[in-house]
C-alpha cells in the first residue's frame, strides 16, 4: 500500500497557562484511500494532532511527510500552496466566509489554485453541492444558512480541488442522523472509488465504528489502532 | 501576484457586503481630509491676502536721497583742523531732496534683466483744505502707467480712470478714504496747500483704494509734471525711484548693488518692512503646525479604522489561509480594500473640503479700514487638493498594510481553534 501520510515522533507543548505536553511521540502512517477516524476523550489532544497534520500549526517537534513531501520546516507560503493542492478541510464550526454566496465559498479554493477556468470550476462546484444536496442554495449568502447546511457546504468546499487528503474536525458534529449518514456515505465513496484519504476527528461512535480504521488517543498518546 | 483578480474580488465582496461599515470607514478618511483642505485653504488664504495687500503697495527696492549730516563743520573747514573744534547739533545743509539724474537712473534700471518695472516719482506733503479743517495728505507725482505696472493701480481704481489723469494737467487720483473724509467725488475741485505755503486748485479725476488705510487715507496720485508745477521745481526733479523685481528674494542683493552704483540710499522691502516680515514668518509657522497636527490626527484616525477593519476579518483570514491563500494574498485583499476606502474617502473629503471652503469664502467678513475685503479670504490652490488626496490614499493603504501584514503571519489554527 502507498503511504500518503507519515508522522514521526510528533511532540507538542502548550506553554500557556502552564507548560503542558499535549502530544507525546506520536508516530503513525496513513495509506492512500484509507478512511481513518481519530477518537478519544475531550482534551486528549486529537484536535491538536489534526491541526498539526493540517499543516496550519507549525509549532511542533518531530517530522511530518505527506504525499511524498517533507512538510516540517517549510515556509507558511509553501505550506499554503501545499494545502491548496492536496488538502481539504471541514472544521468543527463550519467556517464559511459569511459575505459570499454558497457557490462562491465552494469555488474560492479552486480559483486560488488556478488550475481550471472559472466556468469549469463553477460546473464542478455545482456538482459537489449536488452531491451534498445543497445545489438549490448555491446563490444564497452563506450566512443565511442553518448550521447543518453550512456544514455541508463546507464539506463541498473541501472536495472542490479533489484533494489527496480530506481532514475533518467533527465533520458531522452539527448534522442530524440522516445527514450524518449522507456525509459518511460520501466520504466512504471518495475513499473507495477515488482513493482519496479521509482523516476525521469524531465523537460519534457510530461514525468511527464504520470507518476503515480507528485510532484512539488518550493523554497525548495513541493507545489503540496503530 | 498581490492584486490578482481573485483577491480583488474578495476585497470587493467584503466592501459591498458591509456597505455601512465601508461607508463609516471612508467617512473617517473623509473628515480628516476635508478638515485638512478647509483649514489649509482658509489659513493660507488669510496669510496670502495679508501678504498681498501689504506687499502690493510696497516697492521691492526704493531709491531715495537720505538726509545726512556727514559733512565737515564750517568751523573745522576754516581752521583746517578737526582735532579740537566740536560742533554740536549740526543741522543738515539746505539742499533739494531730489535724485540728480533721477530719470537717467530710472532708464538704466529698466535695462536690468532682474527688474520688472521702474516708477520714478516725487512726493510732497500737502494739506487739503476742507472748509475750516485741513487734512494732511501726500501728493505723489508719478508716470501713472509705470506706477500701474508696479502696483496695479488700474485694478484699484474705484471711480474715474487713470486715462483721465493722463489727459489732464491739474488732475489727481485721490485715495478713497481721503475722498470719503472730504466728501468729494470725481470732477470736484479741491484746494491744496503746499509746504511752501502756495495754494493750488486741483481737480479730482478719480478715486482708488489699495485696501490699506495708511495709503487710502492720505495718498493722491498726480502726473509728475503737475506735482513739479505745484512744488515749483524743474522738469527733471524727482525724489524717489520705486523698483519692482521679477524675483522678490533678489531685492537685498539688488539694493546693495544699486546703492553703491548710484550713490543714493537703496532700501529693499525686507529692511523697510521688518515687522511685517516677522509676522509672516510666525503666521506661516503656525499654519505649518496646525496642518501637521491635523494630518497626524487624521492619520491616526485612519489607522484605527483600518486596524478594526482587518481585525474584524480575522476569522475570514484564517479560513482563506486554511484553504490555500498565502500571506501576500491576504495582504493583497486588504490593501485593495484600503485603497478603495482611501480613494473613496479622500475624494469625498476633497469635495467636502472644497464645498466648505466655498461656504467660508462666501461668508461675509468686514475687513474694516485696514483691509478692503468683504468675504473671508480662501486660497483655492489645486496643490492642497492633490496633496489631500495623495495623503488620504497613501495613509489608508499604509494603515491597511501593517495590520494585514501582521494578520498574514498568524497561524490560522490559533484563530480557528477559538
Amino acid at each position: 500500500m502507498e503511504k500518503v501520510l507519515e508522522a514521526k515522533k510528533l511532540n507538542k507543548f502548550f506553554n500557556d497557562p502552564a507548560p503542558f505536553q499535549v502530544l507525546k511521540d506520536i508516530t503513525f502512517d496513513v495509506n492512500k484511500g484509507e478512511f481513518l477516524s481519530i477518537v478519544g476523550k475531550s482534551g486528549c489532544g486529537k484536535s491538536t494532532l489534526l491541526y498539526l497534520l493540517s499543516t496550519m500549526d507549525t509549532e511542533y517537534d518531530g517530522e511530518l511527510y505527506m504525499a511524498g513531501t517533507k512538510l516540517t520546516g517549510q515556509s507558511q507560503n509553501d505550506l499554503a500552496r501545499f494545502r491548496s493542492k492536496h488538502l481539504g478541510f471541514v472544521f468543527q464550526f463550519h467556517f464559511l466566509l459569511p459575505e459570499f454566496t454558497v457557490l462562491q465559498n465552494v469555488m474560492i479554493p479552486a480559483l486560488k489554485l488556478g488550475e481550471r477556468s472559472k466556468e469549469e470550476i463553477e460546473v464542478k462546484a455545482i456538482e459537489k453541492l449536488k452531491l451534498l444536496g445543497m445545489d438549490e442554495y448555491a446563490m444564497k449568502r452563506s450566512s443565511k444558512l442553518s448550521g447543518g447546511q453550512q456544514q455541508r457546504v463546507a464539506i463541498a468546499r473541501a472536495l472542490i480541488n479533489d484533494p489527496t487528503i480530506i481532514m475533518g474536525d467533527e465533520p458531522t458534529g452539527n448534522l442530524d442522523k440522516k445527514n450524518s449518514e449522507l456525509v459518511f456515505r460520501i466520504f466512504k465513496d471518495l475513499a473507495e472509488e477515488f482513493k482519496q484519504t479521509i482523516i476525521t476527528v469524531t465523537h460519534d461512535p457510530d461514525f468511527a465504528e464504520k470507518s476503515d480504521r480507528v485510532i484512539e488517543m488518550s493523554d497525548g498518546q495513541i493507545i489503540k489502532g496503530l | 501576484m498581490w492584486f490578482n483578480k481573485l483577491n480583488i474580488n474578495i476585497a470587493k465582496t467584503h466592501l459591498f457586503a458591509k456597505k455601512k461599515q465601508t461607508i463609516v470607514a471612508s467617512l473617517g478618511v473623509t473628515f480628516g481630509i476635508a478638515m485638512f483642505v478647509l483649514m489649509i485653504s482658509v489659513m493660507t488664504g488669510v496669510n496670502k491676502i495679508l501678504e498681498e495687500t501689504q506687499l502690493a503697495s510696497t516697492p521691492h527696492v526704493r531709491i531715495y536721497r537720505d538726509i545726512s549730516n556727514d559733512r565737515p563743520s564750517l568751523l573745522s573747514q576754516i581752521l583746517g583742523t578737526e582735532d579740537w573744534a566740536v560742533v554740536h547739533h549740526q543741522k543738515p545743509k539746505d539742499e533739494p531732496l531730489n535724485l540728480r539724474n533721477g530719470l537717467l537712473i530710472a532708464r538704466s534700471l529698466e535695462a536690468d534683466p532682474r527688474v520688472l518695472g521702474v516708477s520714478p516719482q516725487l512726493t510732497s506733503q500737502v494739506f487739503f483744505n476742507y472748509g475750516p479743517a485741513q487734512l494732511s495728505g501726500i501728493l505723489t507725482g508719478v508716470d501713472i502707467e509705470k506706477e500701474d505696472l508696479l502696483y496695479n493701480v488700474k485694478g484699484k481704481v474705484k471711480s474715474g480712470s487713470i486715462e483721465a489723469l493722463l489727459s489732464s494737467n491739474d488732475g489727481i487720483l485721490m485715495g478713497q478714504g481721503l475722498a470719503n473724509k472730504m466728501n468729494v467725488k470725481s470732477g470736484d475741485k479741491v484746494t491744496v496747500t503746499t509746504p511752501r505755503g502756495d495754494i493750488v486748485l486741483l481737480r479730482v479725476v478719480g478715486t482708488f483704494a489699495m485696501g490699506i488705510g495708511q495709503i487710502d487715507n492720505v495718498r493722491c496720485y498726480a502726473n509728475i509734471s503737475t506735482v513739479q508745477k505745484v512744488m515749483q521745481k524743474d522738469t527733471r526733479y524727482i525724489t524717489d525711484i520705486h523698483v519692482k523685481l521679477k524675483e522678490l528674494n533678489q531685492s537685498l542683493t539688488a539694493a546693495t548693488e544699486w546703492q553703491s552704483r548710484y550713490g543714493y540710499r537703496a532700501e529693499d522691502w525686507e529692511t523697510a518692512n521688518a515687522t511685517i516680515l516677522v509676522s509672516f514668518t510666525i503666521r506661516n509657522m503656525m499654519t505649518g503646525v496646525v496642518v501637521v497636527t491635523l494630518l497626524v490626527v487624521a492619520g491616526f484616525g485612519i489607522y484605527n479604522i483600518m486596524n478594526m477593519t482587518v481585525y474584524d476579518k480575522m476569522k475570514d483570514i484564517a479560513i482563506l489561509k486554511a484553504t490555500g491563500f498565502e500571506g501576500r494574498d491576504i495582504i493583497g485583499v486588504f490593501i485593495s480594500q484600503a485603497a478603495f476606502i482611501g480613494m473613496m474617502g479622500a475624494f469625498a473629503g476633497m469635495l467636502i473640503g472644497l464645498f466648505l471652503s466655498y461656504l467660508v469664502s462666501r461668508a461675509p467678513f468686514d475687513g474694516g479700514e485696514f483691509l478692503s475685503i468683504d468675504h473671508f479670504p480662501v486660497n483655492f490652490d489645486v496643490r492642497f487638493y492633490v496633496f489631500g488626496l495623495v495623503f488620504g490614499v497613501l495613509t489608508t493603504i499604509l494603515a491597511g498594510y501593517f495590520p494585514a501584514k501582521k494578520a498574514s503571519k498568524i497561524d490560522p489554527v490559533s484563530i480557528l481553534r477559538g
